[in-house]
C-alpha cells in the first residue's frame, strides 16, 4: 500500500495498461504535449511517444467516432473529454454508436472502448463547465458508467475499464483529483457492479458516489454523535448497480437516503430509489429521501453555487425525516 | 520600438480613432486589474481568459457596426464585450459574481451578455455558438431586417462540425453574418499546425463555400474595421455572410492557470514589440490627432475608470441565495424536486 493522488492513480492504471498491451491508446484534447488539461496523463507522451498518446483538435464528435471506429476493429482506445459537459458534442457517437453496435450488429462487434474524463461542480465555472451527465448515461442500454470516489477505486476500476470489452462511461470528479489514498500494490483492479460498504450502520443506510461521498461520510460522523448510526454506501459503479448490497442494507437500517450531485428530476437517485422500492417495500419505514443538487442550472456566483450541493446539513436534514426526528 | 503598419491614409475621423484607442486602453487595463484581483484577492473564481493582444480586432470590427446588430462570441468575452460598449462596472461586477454583473452574477468571465447593447453572450462550449450567429442572421432576413450578426471564434473552433454546418447554411441562404476568427495561432496548447490540416483557414473555411474570406492582420485596428465594413456592406445588400481571418496573438496562457510554456519566449516578445496599443499611438501621433501628454491623460482616464469599477463592484451585493431558482424559465418555475 501506498499513498497516492486520485490523479496519479487514474495515470497509473493507464501507463500499467498501455505498458501491457499496445492495443491500447489515449486520444483527447491536450492530453499529450501539454500533458492533460488536468495533468492526468503527465509524462505518458514521453513514454508512449505520439503514436498511442494522441493530441486531436477540438472535435468531440469527430475523435469519439474515431475510437469506436478503432475499437471495432480490434484496438482498445481510452477518450479523454476534457469535461463531460463537452462529450454532449459527442453524444450521438456514444449513445447510437458505441452502445448500439454491438446490439444491433447481433454480437458480431464488440466496442472495447473507455470515454474518460472530469466533471461536476468545481467552483465557479458556471452553467456550462458543471454538469453531471451520469443520469442521462446510466440510462443507455450497451454503457457501463462508473464513478469512483477514491485514488485506489480510480485506478482499480479504470484497469477493469480498459479491459472491458463494452463501452465504458468512467466519470472522474474535478475536485478529486488532488485527494489522496492507499493504493494496493500490483495488479489492483476493482469488479464493475460492486458497491463498498464505507462505513457500516444499523440505523439508516446513506447511498452515495463520487464527490459526495465526503460530505456524507462526515455527516454519519455527526449522525453518531447524536446516535444515530448510519450505514455509508459508495456506489463505484452506476450501472451495473450492485442492487444487492443496496438491499443487504435496507433490509438491515430499514431507512435510505440518497445522496447525489447530479439534478432531482429524473436523477440518478430517482431509479434506484425506484429499484429498492419494488425489491423491499415492505422492510422500508419510511420513504427514501434523496439529496440532490438544486433543480437550477449552475449558477457562477460562490455562494449560490455552493448552496445548491449536496451538503452535510442537507444530508443531516433528510435524515432527520427518515428517522422522525 | 514600435512601428506603424497601417496604410497611412486613415479611413476613420479623429474623433472615432482616439475612441478606438481609448477602447483598446480600457479592455487592457480592465484585464490587468482583473488578473490582479484573481491572484490577489481571491475575488475572482473559475476560469479566466485574458483577450490582452487581441484588442484591436474586437475593437476595429465592432467599430464599425450599427446600434442594432448583434455580436456573439465565446469564453473570452472581456474585450468584445467592452467594445460594444459595455461598461466596465457591469464587467468588473460580473467577475466578481455581483448581482450588479452584467449577467447578474449567474455567468461569470465566460458568460458576459448585455442584451441592451446587442451582446449575444460569451459562451464557453467551443463551437456552439457559432451557429447561433446564423440564426440571429436568419432572423433579421426573415424579417426583412438589415441587421447583421458578427460572430468571433478561435482557431482552435474551427475545427467543430458545428462551423462547417452553420457555414454552409449560411452561405446557402445568403443570411447576414460575419464570421470573424481570431487566429492567434493556439488553441490551449495545440498550436494551429498541430490542429488543421490546412494552415490558411480561409482557404479551409470561405473557399470551400463560395464566401468572400479575407485573411488579414488582426493587429491592425483599422484594417479590422475597413475589412468588416466591407463585409457588413455585403452583408446588408443581402449578399450573404463573409469570413474574416484576423491573425493575432494572445499574450497570456490560454487562462490564469496556464503559463503558456509550449509558446518560445522569442515569439511572444516579438509582438509583445509590435504592441497594437502603442502601434496605434504612434499613429494617431503621426498623424496630428494626440500628442505624449494626451495619451498620458487617456491612461490616467481609463485606470480611473477601472478603479471606479472594481469599487462599485465590490460594494455591490451577492445575488439572494433564491436567485438560484430565478430565470430558469419565463413563466413562473415550477420545481420538479
Ligand atoms: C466542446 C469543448 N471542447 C473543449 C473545450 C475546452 N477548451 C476551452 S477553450 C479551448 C481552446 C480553444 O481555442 P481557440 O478556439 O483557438 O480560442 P482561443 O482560446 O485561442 O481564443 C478548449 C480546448 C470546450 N470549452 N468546449
Amino acid at each position: 500500500m501506498s499513498a497516492f493522488s486520485y490523479r496519479e492513480a487514474l495515470n497509473q492504471a493507464m501507463t500499467e495498461e498501455m505498458d501491457r498491451d499496445d492495443r491500447v491508446f489515449l486520444m483527447g484534447e491536450e492530453v499529450a504535449e501539454y500533458d492533460g488539461a488536468y495533468k492526468v496523463s503527465q509524462g505518458m507522451l514521453k513514454r508512449f511517444g505520439p503514436r498511442r498518446v494522441i493530441d486531436t483538435p477540438i472535435s468531440e464528435e469527430g475523435f469519439a467516432g474515431i475510437g469506436i471506429g478503432a475499437a471495432m476493429v480490434g484496438l482498445r482506445p481510452i477518450i479523454e473529454f476534457m469535461t463531460f459537459s463537452f462529450s454532449l458534442v459527442a453524444i450521438d457517437q456514444i449513445v447510437n454508436n458505441a452502445a448500439n453496435v454491438r446490439y444491433m450488429s447481433g454480437g458480431q462487434f464488440a466496442v472495447p472502448i473507455v470515454f474518460r474524463g472530469s466533471s461536476g461542480m468545481a467552483g465557479c465555472l458556471g452553467a456550462t463547465h458543471s454538469h453531471r451527465l451520469e443520469a442521462w448515461y446510466a440510462q443507455i442500454p450497451g454503457l457501463t458508467v462508473v464513478m469512483p470516489a477514491t485514488p485506489a477505486d480510480a485506478k482499480g476500476l479504470l484497469k477493469t475499464a480498459i479491459r472491458s470489452d463494452d463501452p465504458v462511461i468512467f466519470i472522474e470528479h474535478e475536485v478529486l483529483y488532488h485527494e489522496k489514498g492507499d493504493i494496493p500494490d500490483g495488479d489492483h483492479t476493482v469488479p464493475f457492479g460492486k458497491a463498498e460498504v464505507r462505513r457500516p450502520g444499523k440505523d439508516v443506510s446513506l447511498i452515495t458516489y463520487s464527490r459526495s461521498l465526503k460530505p456524507t461520510l462526515a455527516a454519519a460522523e455527526e449522525l453518531a454523535a447524536q446516535g444515530v448510526d448510519a450505514e455509508v454506501i459508495d456506489l463505484r459503479s452506476i450501472r451495473p448497480l450492485d442492487l444487492d448490497t443496496l438491499i443487504q442494507s435496507v433490509v438491515k437500517t430499514h431507512r435510505a437516503v440518497i445522496v447525489e450531485e447530479d439534478w432531482p428530476y429524473c436523477g440518478l437517485g430517482a431509479g434506484i430509489s425506484d429499484r429498492i422500492t419494488r425489491e423491499v417495500f415492505d422492510e422500508l419505514d419510511a420513504p427514501i429521501l434523496r439529496v440532490a443538487s438544486a433543480d437550477a442550472p449552475i449558477p457562477y456566483n460562490k455562494q449560490l453555487e455552493a448552496s445548491m450541493l449536496p451538503s452535510v446539513p442537507r444530508i443531516l436534514a433528510a435524515v432527520n425525516d427518515v428517522v422522525y426526528r | 520600438m514600435a512601428s506603424v503598419q497601417t496604410e497611412a491614409k486613415p479611413i476613420v475621423d479623429e474623433s472615432k480613432a482616439l475612441g478606438w484607442l481609448r477602447q483598446m486602453m480600457l479592455i487592457r487595463r480592465f484585464e490587468e486589474r482583473a488578473e490582479m484581483l484573481y491572484q490577489k484577492g481571491n475575488k475572482i473564481g473559475g476560469f479566466f481568459h485574458q483577450y490582452s493582444g487581441q484588442e484591436p480586432v474586437a475593437v476595429g470590427s465592432i467599430g464599425v457596426l450599427r446600434e442594432d446588430d448583434w455580436v456573439i462570441t465565446a469564453y473570452r468575452d472581456h474585450g468584445h464585450a467592452l467594445a460594444l460598449g459595455m461598461t466596465a462596472r457591469a464587467g468588473m461586477a460580473e467577475l466578481l459574481g455581483k448581482v450588479t454583473g452584467c449577467s447578474r452574477g449567474k455567468g461569470g468571465s465566460m458568460h458576459f451578455f448585455d442584451a441592451e447593447k446587442g451582446m449575444m453572450g460569451g459562451h464557453a462550449i467551443v463551437g456552439s455558438h457559432i451557429p447561433l450567429a446564423a440564426g440571429f442572421a436568419f432572423a433579421s432576413k426573415y424579417r426583412g431586417e438589415d441587421r447583421v450578426a458578427l460572430c468571433y471564434l478561435g482557431d482552435g473552433a474551427i475545427n467543430q462540425g458545428s462551423v462547417h454546418e452553420a457555414l454552409n447554411m449560411a452561405a446557402l441562404w445568403k443570411l447576414p453574418v460575419i464570421y470573424i476568427v481570431e487566429n492567434n495561432l493556439y488553441a490551449m496548447g495545440t498550436s494551429l499546425v498541430r490542429s488543421s490540416s490546412h494552415q490558411d483557414l480561409t482557404i479551409r473555411c470561405a473557399t470551400p463555400y463560395g464566401i468572400p474570406g479575407h485573411r488579414i492582420n488582426g493587429n491592425d485596428v483599422e484594417l479590422m474595421a475597413k475589412t468588416t465594413l466591407e463585409a457588413v456592406d455585403h452583408a446588408r445588400a443581402g449578399e450573404g455572410p463573409s469570413f474574416i481571418e484576423a491573425m493575432t496573438y494572445r499574450y497570456k496562457g490560454h487562462s490564469i492557470s496556464d503559463p503558456g510554456k509550449y509558446r518560445m519566449r522569442d515569439e511572444l516578445d516579438s509582438y509583445i514589440k509590435k504592441d497594437p496599443i502603442v502601434v496605434y499611438e504612434t499613429l494617431l501621433k503621426q498623424r496630428g490627432w494626440i500628442d505624449d501628454d494626451a495619451i498620458e491623460a487617456m491612461h490616467e482616464e481609463v485606470k480611473a475608470e477601472i478603479e471606479e469599477a472594481i469599487e462599485f463592484a465590490e460594494k455591490s451585493e451577492n445575488p439572494p441565495l433564491e436567485a438560484v431558482y430565478e430565470d430558469i424559465t419565463v413563466a413562473p418555475f415550477i420545481s420538479q424536486e
